[in-house]
């Protein structure tokens, strides 16, 4: 909650033990990494913002988790979180992000130009592709802890700086409260109209507070940049087109960012950024790039393939449904993305799901001709 | 890190302030009483008007009575316990409300919540308490269930009888506010005064992160369990966290009394039973509550309570008594008579579904109960939900023998004590 959250003083009379959250059916990164002397450490300290511990694992608390699905737990409310609470917070990184540790350095490439090919997958199967990251300004709480006069702010900025924007660029605001009905629908029917969260996840975490107010979504008249504002982050970045151009749509991406970047500068603005976690974004999942580049693929044949999931893993890439995250494949047709967010470049992952996806449809069509695979399967990256 | 607030404070603090909130004590985390003064930099930079609330789509007592100048005036004050209005009233702002149904949109955090905030809580209080006036008139505590006539009633008509109250243990946060340890406090004080009932009262505890399987589904079968909130009129005032811990059930072996801890009270207390014998489950409660008083005084506690607001709930609408008094009761003929609104408004009752609140009536059978909470006490309410269910039963029987019936006169309202 806003403004301080000295409510939490008062935790500080009862002992440390009394107020340790009970795990024991739990399976996310936060509770598989905090202990009681963790706990009893970090309860005392809040950020300048006055973001607690308790407000930090409050998410990974009420959600226990799968057994399957190993959830984070966990949620910053501005960017000193990541620096207050790191007795925690570096540890969930580095089991999160491959070993990531607190000594390293993230690479941000944003370099359109870097990228090889990636302009040729096959559209008869490549149906749709997609880039997505999130971005925060600094000096304003993150979702889970901003007051409404912040979220104000950061949505006033955006539009300022989103309006400048020019060319291919060039689009307009819709407000979440002042949506007309013919608008909502419209982004309906484009697939751009976020909702209020119902996963638990972010429910828990406060970031649905005040719903719809400072929320709404920005796209380009071609309806192919799109940016989310004061979703789950300050801002998400999409750039997505029909059929197989990733390099296409990766060009507008940096492009687009780029410039953004550059007109909340000239507003005495940046992003939230450091040279070891690169983008600080709300949840630790998202951190360094916050780059998911995706596409919709046929893979009718490849995933039924008891090889399908041991591939995916060597080439660093994660299937979903074509709901996004937590849905179901429909069809033989999957989402396919990098698993990576952080100790990865923007252009190392965005190749790597060129190269991976290449890949997976030669190994699609080898199939559809009863050919066999295995040699084709590559080493672990 | 050289944020642009960080730029923006320096003019109004000392410098030396200024270096404790630089990078270096960021690093090993700032001391609560720092993040105080961070707090009220901030505020400058977001006056009040930034942050009030945008409730032109609300439909409840919150936003009616809320203003930019209470906001104004209210925003930055704390309970002892450092409660703030934002969190008192974010179950408000998030739910909109329905035109047809009020909600009330605001809760407490503590006890003081009602005084620090009693510029907001008083006309919510008026509002939903048909005009009741914390700041002039006194509520009446009565447990004395000997007073109570004519409360058994027609068994071929009321199936089920039950009354329900909560109460709040004085020392410790409401479930909104409530830390860990003080949640477990809550249970251990309860559970603990609880195992001190004997006789008709004696019973057992049942946590809800312990039960097995078997006392799950034997608590299901006697409609005794709660589950994890999922309305969001209540997840959004923050009552569900870290569930199920501190959270259960205690019903005595008779299963006619019961006590919910942790849920939206720190305790709720029900006595029921089949049947008409209204006199007798309103007896029960009465000696249970007063008991359990006494075993919690005992060892040093107290319940929340005072002589403006009666007993102290999380939520204003429970305030006074927090009594609801009911029953199932079948009323086929009469239910489907264009006066039977008009006649339940006048008596001073709500009918639900059998399924308690927000639920539809299936059928012919009712919830009927009554509609007051505040500014009556408990004999006063359950004696008006008696006068008040014999008068519909005698109504469906008129209607049973084709004889007209009349709409009654009000119920009278606050007498002046």
């Amino acid at each position: 909650m806003p403004f301080g959250n000295t409510h939490n003083e008062m935790k500080l009379k009862y002992a440390s033990a009394k107020e340790y959250p009970d795990l024991s059916k739990h399976n996310n990164h936060m509770a598989k990494i905090i202990t009681p002397a963790i706990y009893e450490l970090l309860r005392k300290r809040q950020t300048p913002s006055g973001f607690t511990l308790d407000d930090v694992i409050q998410t990974g608390i009420d959600n226990p988790g799968h057994p399957f699905i190993m959830t984070v737990g966990c949620v910053a409310g501005d960017e000193e979180t990541y620096e207050v609470f790191k007795e925690l917070l570096d540890p969930v990184i580095e089991d999160r992000h491959g070993g990531y540790k607190p000594t390293d350095k993230h690479k941000t490439d944003l370099d359109p130009a870097h990228l090889k090919g990636g302009d040729d997958l096959d559209p008869d199967y490549v149906l749709s592709s997609r880039v997505r990251t999130g971005r925060s300004v600094r000096g304003f709480c993150l979702p889970p802890h901003c007051s409404r006069g912040e979220r104000r702010a950061v949505e006033t900025l955006s539009i300022q700086a989103l309006d400048t924007l020019s060319g291919d660029l060039k689009g307009t605001y819709y407000a979440l409260k002042n949506m007309s009905d013919a608008e909502q629908q419209q982004l309906i029917d484009d697939h751009f109209l976020f909702d209020k969260p119902v996963s638990p996840l972010l429910l828990a975490s406060g970031m649905a507070r005040d719903w719809p107010d400072g929320r709404g979504i920005w796209h380009n008249e071609n309806k192919t940049f799109l940016v989310w504002v004061n979703e789950e982050d300050h801002l998400r970045v999409i750039s997505m087109q029909q059929g197989g151009n990733m390099k296409e749509v990766f060009n507008r991406f940096c492009t687009g960012l780029t410039k953004i970047e550059k007109l909340f500068k000239e507003r005495k603005h940046e992003f939230m950024w450091n040279e070891h976690l690169g983008y600080v974004l709300t949840c630790p999942s998202n951190l360094g790039t916050g780059l998911r580049a995706g596409v919709h693929v046929k893979l009718p044949n490849l995933s039924k393939n008891a090889k399908f999931e041991e591939i995916l893993k060597k080439l660093r890439l994660q299937k979903r449904g074509t709901g996004g995250v937590d849905t179901a494949a429909v069809g033989g047709t999957f989402d396919i993305s990098n698993a990576d967010r952080l100790g990865f470049s923007e252009v190392e992952l965005v190749q790597g799901v060129v190269d991976g996806v290449k890949l997976l449809v030669e190994m699609e069509k080898k199939l559809e001709k009863d050919q066999p695979i295995d040699s084709m399967i590559p080493a672990q990256k | 890190m050289a944020s642009t607030f960080t730029r923006m404070i320096a003019g109004r603090y000392p410098a030396a302030l200024l270096a404790s909130l630089g990078a270096g004590t960021v690093a090993g985390g700032l001391l609560l009483s720092d993040s105080a003064l961070f707090a009220e930099g901030k505020r400058s930079l977001y006056p009040p008007s930034a942050d009030f609330p945008d409730l032109r789509k609300h439909s409840n007592c919150m936003a009616a009575a809320l203003t930019p100048a209470i906001y104004a005036r209210l925003r930055d004050q704390v309970t002892p316990q450092n409660w703030t209005l934002d969190q008192c009233i974010q179950t408000g702002v998030d739910n909109p409300g329905h035109p047809f149904i009020k909600t009330v949109g605001a809760v407490a955090g503590d006890e003081e919540t009602y005084e620090v905030f009693a510029e907001l809580f008083d006309p919510i209080i008026k509002d939903r308490h048909n005009g009741y006036d914390p700041r002039t008139m006194k509520h009446p505590t009565d447990l004395d269930a000997s007073k109570i006539t004519n409360g058994v009633f027609d068994e071929k008509y009321v199936l089920s009888s039950r009354v329900r109250t909560g109460r709040s243990i004085r020392g410790l946060s409401l479930p909104p506010a409530c830390s860990r340890s003080e949640r477990r406090e809550v249970e251990r004080v309860v559970v603990t005064a609880l195992a001190g009932l004997k006789g008709e009262l004696a019973g057992r505890y049942y946590g809800l992160g312990d039960m097995t399987e078997k006392e799950q589904q034997q608590l299901i079968d006697d409609h005794f369990l709660f589950d994890k909130p999922v309305s969001p009129l209540l997840t959004c005032a923050f009552m569900a966290r870290d569930w199920p811990d501190a959270r259960g059930i205690w019903h005595n072996h008779e299963k006619n009394f019961l006590i919910w801890v942790n849920e939206e009270d720190h305790t709720r207390v029900i006595s029921m039973e089949k049947g008409g014998n209204m006199k007798r489950v309103f007896e029960r409660f009465c000696t249970g509550l007063k008991q359990v008083e006494q075993l919690i005084h005992e060892r040093g506690w107290e319940f929340m309570w005072n002589e403006r607001l009666g007993y102290i709930l999380t939520c204003p609408s429970n305030l006074g008594t927090g009594l609801r008094a009911g029953v199932h009761v079948r009323l086929p003929i009469l239910s489907k008579d264009t006066r039977f609104s008009k006649i339940l408004e006048n008596l001073r009752l709500q009918k639900r579904g059998t399924g308690g609140v927000d639920t539809a009536a299936t059928g012919d059978t009712f919830d009927i109960s009554n509609n007051d909470r505040l500014g009556k006490s408990e004999v006063e309410l359950v004696q008006q939900l008696v006068d008040g269910v014999n008068y519909l039963i005698d109504c469906e029987k008129k209607l049973e023998k084709g004889q007209d019936i009349k709409v009654p006169f009000p119920v009278a309202q606050f007498k002046k004590y």
